[in-house]
């Protein structure tokens, strides 16, 4: 980028200036990349987010300890499958030493050896009737008692829930973060470079695959609500709750059931991020005040607006932190999406995409 | 130190508050609601000075929990009157508390040790912030509004800790030093290099004397809420709360209110945090954390929104569960438990023991729920329901003269 300023016409600078061109080139696209996976993060979670708020009109303070909630699915699931026996290890003959090898290892072999290694993504299995659970048990003992209450009333409760599940985890795993791996396939990092013509351009492998993950869950939420009669319901009740209501739809059934998708999907970005940041308990507070950002930048009740609010926030705050921006304006990673937050709903109050008249006051 | 606070409020409503009341029983409605007023101070400043007396037997009777009892009363007193009287739910009211912190500890460094300087600049730079904050916020309502300032609380947060940290010192807090230059301290003679707590001329804010300054001054609070509550300009927020459409059709503007009561309630919360600073000059960036926004919003729920004094009551109330809750261990749960047999008493210290300690915040996760399921008028409204089922017993279950009673 220094080569811009200084001497552009020289011919013999030329080359130096393609060089710092691709170099530049390079850097934004790792800086994109880097936006995408927690972009996705952010999509998934504020997705949840509308989809409870358009049709429930509930907010809900509570859906980043579901996200939470989801990445210690994954921690669960892989310290079940790595219940371990203890066993001599004959490697060391000096004195007696013992190591622990998971059960399945012992059972299955290399088999077991895979299943242990993949445990990141095959907790999915278990995240998804978990998740599913908590959002109905959520929504049937707390949420619909809410409907009829104010916004604050609604933000308060969920508040507290989400302090009462953060300190639940908290109690069974500990306060410190619980590293977890990716499976060693995925682990290492992909040339994506190679796709633009860029050769120097890698990214860990995990990451890409949590984004092309994340852009599957939204496709299947958005499948499910274009293609299915339920999906259409649930439409309908976005658009117009009381209506839908009065043609002798059980919206009640209905509600439960949308909870209950959010909070797979809460749970479903949960799992699949652990290998990026290590979950602890508060996991959740931190990424809940981001998504609900996300959220009102991307217009409440809009759910395209969500996610593509949710991925430019993610690449935007990725490219704040370069240090070439930090030099301009220190601190600016820190706020940026905030910052754009406040100039969101104060230019625009009903975000990006938000419909008209749809909670602008 | 109160007087601004005071004079300001009188400029805008007390004045007009005495011309629009209705001419019929104008005047002997004023006195006596006033005369009440002072039967309702008298007795709340003498049971605030008298707390070390009967809080004694419930194990508060030492100034460090009275002191935080005092202070986040004042917090939560503030807060109130934007959120109570209003209904306009700040999340971002811990930075104003975190810039009364670091506005006193500077005081205390470049200035003097003495506590009211501290606390006038606290309320000052407070004042001023909740002014730019609450300019902006304020032109939105709902849940909008929430959530701008919760932007606004986690940008002071993130740049307390990164950016700003010439100003508040970063991670490790702003503290008081042997090499600050004390200025007025130094000009009156004092030597600037021993490190002395803050005193209110040359008295050592430690112990009963820190207790008593925080309690005169949530005293002083208190009366300025009263007035405020009792005023025009406490009846037009009240007005705003239950209906702002109507008032802005009446052809009020609503905004020079909320902006009025937004920057009360700030200045509020920067006396509560340069009292927090006068306690312990030490001034971090976590007093800013959203989570410490909803904790005093949590106190004015389980007190009672809109009320008097539930914030008060409700900031004491937890406080004192934190206190005692947070210091249980388990080993003193099996002497407290200890009349039980052994094997129920090992079942009851298990159950128990992940609310207590560490786990306190669990307790009050679920505290905070159950207050806003079940009593959403908070500890005053569960008084109110006590007595009015109280007295109806009394009069042989006649509704009416409890309600009128009431």
């Amino acid at each position: 980028m220094g080569a811009l300023a200084q001497t552009p016409f020289l011919s013999s600078s030329r080359k130096l200036l393609e060089g710092s061109l691709v170099g530049s080139m390079d850097a934004i696209i790792l800086q994109i990349l880097n936006g995408l996976d927690k972009g996705g993060a952010y999509a998934l979670i504020a997705l949840g987010l509308t989809l409870i708020f358009g049709t429930l009109g509930v907010v809900n303070f509570a859906h980043g300890a579901l996200f939470m909630l989801g990445a210690f699915c994954s921690v669960t699931f892989a310290r079940l499958l790595t219940i371990s026996e203890r066993v001599r290890d004959e490697s060391v003959t000096f004195f007696e030493a013992y190591k622990e090898i998971p059960y399945l290892e012992v059972w299955y072999g290399d088999t077991g050896r895979a299943i242990v290694d993949w445990a990141v993504p095959l907790s999915i299995l278990l995240a998804v009737p978990f998740m599913l659970l908590v959002g109905f048990a959520m929504e049937r003992g707390l949420i619909r008692f809410f409907y009829k209450r104010s916004h604050a009333e609604q933000i308060l409760v969920t508040f507290g829930l989400a302090i009462v599940l953060q300190e639940i985890v908290k109690y069974f795993f500990g306060a410190n973060p619980i590293p977890l791996t990716a499976p060693p396939a995925l682990a290492g990092s992909a040339d994506v470079g190679a796709l633009f013509g860029m050769p120097n351009v890698s990214y860990p492998m995990w990451r890409i695959v949590y984004f092309l993950f994340s852009l599957a869950v939204i496709a299947a939420v958005f499948a499910f609500l274009q293609l299915t009669t339920f999906g259409m319901v649930v439409r309908a009740g976005m658009a117009d709750r009381e209506t839908v209501g009065l043609l002798g739809i059980n919206i009640g059934r209905k509600f439960t059931i949308v909870f209950g998708i959010a909070a797979v999907v809460a749970g479903l970005a949960g799992v699949m991020y652990t290998p990026i940041l290590a979950p602890n308990y508060h996991l959740g507070m931190d990424f809940l005040v981001l998504s609900f950002v996300v959220v009102v930048v991307g217009g409440m009740g809009s759910l395209v607006g969500a996610v593509v609010a949710g991925f430019l926030l993610g690449i935007l705050q990725s490219f704040a932190s370069m240090t070439e921006v930090k030099d301009i304006l220190p601190g600016i990673d820190q706020i940026i999406i905030y910052l754009v937050a406040v100039v969101v709903l104060l230019v625009r109050p009903r975000g990006l995409m938000g419909r008209k008249g749809v909670m602008e006051s | 130190m109160s007087e601004s606070v005071l004079t300001s409020e009188k400029g805008i409503g007390r004045s007009p508050a005495e011309r629009h009341r209705p001419k019929g029983d104008g005047m002997r409605g004023f006195m006596s609601s006033s005369r009440s007023d002072y039967v309702i101070l008298a007795i709340f400043a003498l049971a605030v000075l008298t707390m070390p007396v009967w809080l004694a037997p419930i194990g508060a009777g030492y100034p460090d929990i009275l002191q935080k009892f005092a202070i986040f009363g004042i917090f939560a007193l503030g807060f109130n009157i934007l959120f109570g009287f209003s209904g306009y739910l700040s999340f971002g009211h811990a930075a104003f508390l975190g810039t009364g912190s670091y506005a006193a500890v500077w005081m205390f460094k470049l200035l003097s040790m003495n506590a009211l300087i501290a606390v006038v600049f606290a309320i000052v730079v407070a004042g001023i912030f909740a002014l730019l904050i609450g300019y902006v916020s304020l032109r939105r309502s709902g849940i909008y509004f929430s959530i701008l300032t919760l932007a606004f609380a986690q940008m002071s947060y993130n740049l307390a800790y990164s950016v700003l940290t010439p100003i508040t010192n970063g991670e490790t807090g702003l503290q008081t030093s042997r090499s600050d230059p004390r200025i007025l301290d130094t000009m009156m003679g004092a030597d600037p290099h021993i490190l002395r707590t803050p005193d209110f001329f040359g008295i050592a804010l430690q112990g009963w004397p820190g207790f008593y300054f925080c309690a005169i001054l949530l005293i002083l609070a208190f009366f300025v809420t009263m007035r405020i509550k009792n005023s025009t300009f406490g009846l037009m927020l009240f007005a705003i709360k239950s209906n702002q459409n109507r008032m802005n059709y009446t052809g009020f503007s609503t905004r020079p209110y909320l902006l009025a009561a937004f920057v009360i309630s700030g200045m509020y919360a920067g006396l509560a945090g340069g009292l927090l600073a006068v306690t312990d000059p030490l001034a971090g960036a976590d007093r800013m954390q959203w989570t410490a926004s909803g904790e005093v919003v949590l106190m004015t729920i389980l007190g009672g929104v809109g009320t008097l004094l539930g914030p008060v009551i409700g900031a004491a109330v937890m406080k004192y569960l934190e206190q005692i809750f947070s210091s249980f261990n388990e080993g003193f749960l099996h002497r407290s438990f200890d009349f039980l047999p052994t094997g129920l008493q090992d079942f009851v210290v298990t159950i128990v023991s992940p609310f207590v300690g560490e786990g306190w915040h669990l307790t009050l996760g679920l505290l905070f729920m159950i207050v806003v399921i079940f009593l959403p008028g908070g500890i005053m409204e569960g008084i109110a329901h006590l007595t009015r089922r109280f007295r109806k017993g009394e009069t042989g279950g006649s509704g009416q003269t409890a309600r009128t009673g009431h």
